[in-house]
């Protein structure tokens, strides 16, 4: 195997030379460049030379370490693809079925370990330790609530809960309220799209479960409690929903959220959305940049761009509000076709706070494994 | 001259000196040990020890505790049980199939691809086995859709293909490979003269299964049994495709207490599972290996 | 055996052999009937999904990887094993049980335990030896030591180790070429049946894989099986075809192999 060393080796003489002459290019009047030790705590792109410095230190790192980004959620296909070919890093998406938490116990130390990862809230929050603060050009543009004061996590697009579902698949082809799934005619249909114990949008799940059926934002017990008479019923199937279970027939009934569900139009025709009027439930994910990335300009450089124009649009496309959406808007540079594509949300959202996630993500770990087992 | 057991013979080829004869054959084992030291006997030391510490590094009991509530008690039972069938219904099913096979042709192309489909399958699991089921006799599955279509509607009332039987059932499709495999070699050791003789003495089919064949192999069956055992309680890549939401099993309920949230993982309690499973299995290996050393005597 | 009993025999035979060809038929029909599906419910059957393999970049690379670490640890499976159970059985007979017990143990850890103890050794291995997916073979030897010691036990047994090693060495062989031109070319069965029980073993191992954070074959089947069940179907349907022809045309040739090997008494 000792020519893999012998590539590995010119290879990184190749990137020393490349980062030498990018520092020698950019000398002169810039602040510090962007070299392998400045990245790894830059907290913005100018504390790094500038966008052109950290642009050619993260191409001479070429490669990204992403996870848990599944190309059909939220048009991380098109998001990879582009930025691949833009700046040509190559982009390694590690376990796409990963769940948030799943997400930072890949922070491993390794090479293979994840540059940053896109989290629910209650996993941004508890994990702020292994992250580095980083500010994105556009960080002013993300409301004061969506993000973390120094730049540990900050938001990066949302959307709402909902049960999608095949009419086909339900009695009366339609779903009018979340007790009707209590009914006999859903028999080992009823799923979630991640486990709540570990993934934010099965948690989620949960939540708009508890809130619809009596609860409130905090006390899930109500959700715990509706799973479990699924369950009692047979109707609830032990399986994360995914594309690939929906197209198969697995999952007809699918908590997930609404930019989600509208994919799996391609694959089971007339698929529909229920959200219950009563339980709006609204959810950002944050992004982070792990502090021990193996490669950190290229981290930073995929920060730059999922914030920039072009990367929030390409959410928005794929059905999901992004952070800068407001800002974007104002300045006339959201992707209006796409904008107007988004589901119509009719009735006030409510959004957990931190700690209302907090809470209940501890409330499901305790009870969940044994209200559905 | 040169018959072994000639003492010329026998001590031609050893070195001449005794003392580092000694240490020099060691040394020949010596790769393997290390090989295995670090890559099975550390990780399995650290799983030990684990076990016994909390989180901040004091020796406890409380992750043993732990297992005995009711909920990890019934993931036991979960897993015990499925493996119990699977391994019971696997061993008569891939008996009957070996015994169908061992009887052919030993040179012929049905014995040869059935051994090489065995291989095969008796390793086939995961994702691509969860996949087959599912288009099988899942709710979308044509079987399932066929009988259906048929009258037979196999689920009824319940779905109980994410249940114990289901898994059962799945278990099934690589125990009886894995049967076949290793209970193969005892059907062939059973000699044609065996046979002629109970008939020569005036014994039926039944007198030769019964008085003959059948104690000659039963320790053999029994022995491959447990090892399906084993094998049916240790795996997990086939569960953690198919119900990947979480079910009570000990190997899924292993990987979320590692997996899990920092505040809630309790490593030390996923150990102690760990270690209770290597016991069980390590009990049952144990008793297989004695009965393999008695098949061997008749059955080489 | 009487003419009734050979015709009970014989239906006996033919009956076990059609619901357990069923049995094990039905579920890979089924992968392959899923893996020619058109898009919509009633487009007509269609290879796409078989051609789309190649041109999903994820996939050939998990196909390349596993194959790669199929043969590595098929070698070094090999090259630790077979030396050290004839050096066992040769002069050290008493630690054959402590090497037997070491080689079943691997069946009675279960991998998701392992791994747990494998973390942090990776980590080691990873900054220290190499951070490339093939280090998975260190595991993956372990994983595969009870099914290829059986193997080779069952070959060693076979032949009559002692007459020829001391054959060889009084004829001022040297161990390595006693290893490689007597012993080996006496047991290729056995060798073959190891190494392809490795093989197979490897190319369907998803769990060490994935919980260490390495993509082999598996790993990326699930992987596509995401947004491409089609593809990802076609190609765990094409590893098992493959793994069953491999092994089919191995049993053939080692059984041609086999006719050749020598036997203790036979004239030459």
């Amino acid at each position: 195997m000792s020519w893999r060393y012998q590539i590995r080796g010119l290879g990184v003489a190749v990137a020393t030379l490349l980062l030498v002459a990018a520092c020698g290019s950019t000398g002169g009047g810039g602040s510090a460049s962007c070299s392998e030790s400045t990245a790894k705590t830059a907290t913005s792109a100018t504390a790094c030379g500038g966008m052109d410095a950290l642009v050619t230190a993260a191409k001479a790192e070429g490669q990204l370490n992403v996870i848990a980004l599944p190309p059909d959620w939220a048009n991380y296909g098109a998001i990879i693809t582009a930025f691949q070919s833009k700046y040509g890093i190559t982009v390694n998406s590690a376990n796409p079925n990963g769940s948030s938490q799943d997400e930072v116990n890949a922070f491993d130390g390794t090479s293979n370990a994840p540059d940053v990862v896109d989290v629910g809230q209650s996993v941004a929050l508890a994990n702020t330790a292994k992250f580095t603060p980083y500010q994105v050009a556009t960080w002013s543009d993300i409301p004061a609530g969506a993000k973390e004061s120094t730049g540990l996590w900050f938001n990066d697009y949302g959307g709402y809960m909902g049960i999608g579902y095949n009419p086909a698949k339900v009695p009366g082809g339609v779903i009018n309220s979340i007790q009707d799934l209590l009914g006999s005619g859903f028999k080992s249909e009823v799923a979630l799209a991640g486990d709540p114990t570990k993934s934010n949008q099965g948690l989620n799940g949960v939540i708009m479960a508890a809130v619809a059926n009596g609860g409130s934002l905090d006390d899930v017990s109500a959700g715990v409690n509706f799973f479990h008479q699924l369950k009692q019923k047979g109707n609830y199937v032990p399986v994360v929903g995914t594309d690939a279970t929906v197209k198969a027939g697995q999952t007809p009934v699918l908590f997930e959220w609404d930019y989600l569900s509208t994919s799996h139009g391609k694959s089971v025709p007339n698929w529909k959305i229920f959200v219950p009027s009563t339980a709006i439930i609204g959810g950002y994910y944050s992004q982070a940049i792990n502090k021990a990335a193996p490669h950190p300009a290229a981290a930073r450089l995929w920060e730059e761009y999922l914030f920039s124009n072009e990367g929030q649009n390409l959410w928005l496309k794929g059905g999901a509000r992004p952070v800068r959406m407001a800002a974007m808007t104002t300045a006339g540079a959201v992707d209006s076709a796409a904008a107007a594509a988004l589901p119509a949300v009719k009735g006030t959202p409510q959004v957990p706070s931190g700690d209302q996630t907090t809470k209940a993500s501890q409330y499901v770990i305790a009870n969940w494994s044994a209200a559905v087992s | 001259m040169i018959a072994a057991g000639n003492p010329a013979v026998d001590n031609a080829a050893r070195p001449l000196t005794g003392g580092r004869r000694f240490s020099l054959s060691w040394l020949g084992a010596a790769p393997f040990f290390a090989y295995v030291g670090l890559f099975l006997l550390l990780p399995t030391a650290i799983i030990v020890i684990g076990s016994f510490r909390t989180l901040d590094g004091s020796v406890t009991l409380s992750n043993f505790s732990g297992i005995a509530k009711p909920f990890m008690a019934r993931a036991f039972t979960n897993s015990l049980g499925v493996s119990v069938v699977s391994a019971v219904g696997g061993a008569v099913l891939g008996a009957i199939l070996a015994y169908a096979v061992v009887t052919g042709n030993p040179d012929g192309l049905l014995r040869r691809s059935i051994m090489s489909a065995s291989g095969v399958l008796a390793q086939f699991g995961g994702v691509a086995l969860a996949f087959a089921f599912i288009a099988t006799i899942g709710t979308t599955g044509f079987v399932y859709v066929f009988l259906k279509s048929h009258g037979l509607d196999i689920y009824g009332n319940t779905v109980w293909f994410y249940d114990p039987p289901g898994i059962t059932l799945i278990y099934l499709y690589f125990q009886i490979p894995l049967m076949v495999l290793v209970f193969l070699p005892a059907l062939d050791g059973i000699r044609p003269q065996w046979r002629e003789a109970t008939e020569s003495l005036g014994g039926s089919t039944w007198h030769y299964w019964r008085y003959v064949a059948g104690p000659l192999l039963a320790p053999a069956f029994l022995g491959c049994t447990l090892l399906l055992f084993a094998n049916a309680f240790s795996a997990y890549a086939t569960l953690s495709a198919l119900l990947t939401n979480g079910s009570n099993y000990v190997p899924l309920q292993i990987q979320a207490l590692l997996t899990g949230e920092t505040q809630q993982s309790q490593p030390g309690l996923a150990q102690a599972l760990a270690v209770t499973m290597v016991m069980i299995v390590v009990v049952v290996m144990s008793l297989y290996t004695m009965l393999q050393r008695r098949t061997s005597k008749w059955l080489r | 055996m009487n003419r009734s009993q050979r015709l009970k025999l014989g239906i006996f035979r033919v009956v076990v052999l059609l619901l357990m060809g069923a049995f094990f038929l039905m579920p890979i029909g089924a992968m392959l009937e899923f893996s020619t599906r058109g898009n919509e419910v009633t487009s007509p059957r269609t290879l796409d999904a078989w051609v789309r393999i190649a041109q999903t970049p994820g996939l050939v690379k998990g196909i390349y990887t596993s194959l790669e670490l199929a043969v590595i640890t098929s070698l070094g499976m090999l090259a630790l094993l077979l030396p050290t159970m004839v050096w066992v059985r040769l002069r050290l007979p008493r630690i054959s049980r402590i090497v037997e017990f070491i080689c079943l143990l691997p069946l009675t850890v279960p991998a998701i335990a392992l791994v747990v103890g494998l973390k942090p050794l990776y980590i080691w291995v990873n900054i220290n030896i190499t951070p490339s997916v093939l280090a998975l073979a260190f595991a993956y030897l372990v994983l595969v030591l009870p099914y290829s010691y059986r193997a080779l036990d069952a070959g060693l047994a076979a032949i009559d180790l002692k007459t020829l090693s001391e054959a060889a060495r009084s004829l001022g062989a040297g161990w390595g070429t006693v290893m490689l031109r007597i012993i080996i070319p006496n047991m290729p069965s056995a060798i073959l049946n190891a190494s392809l029980l490795s093989v197979a073993l490897v190319l369907g191992e998803y769990t060490v894989a994935n919980l260490l954070n390495f993509q082999n074959l598996q790993v990326e089947i699930a992987y596509v099986g995401l947004t491409d069940a089609n593809t990802s179907t076609a190609v765990a349907v094409g590893a098992l075809l493959l793994a069953f022809v491999l092994l089919m045309v191995l049993a053939l040739v080692g059984g041609r192999l086999q006719q050749q090997h020598y036997v203790p008494g036979q004239r030459a």
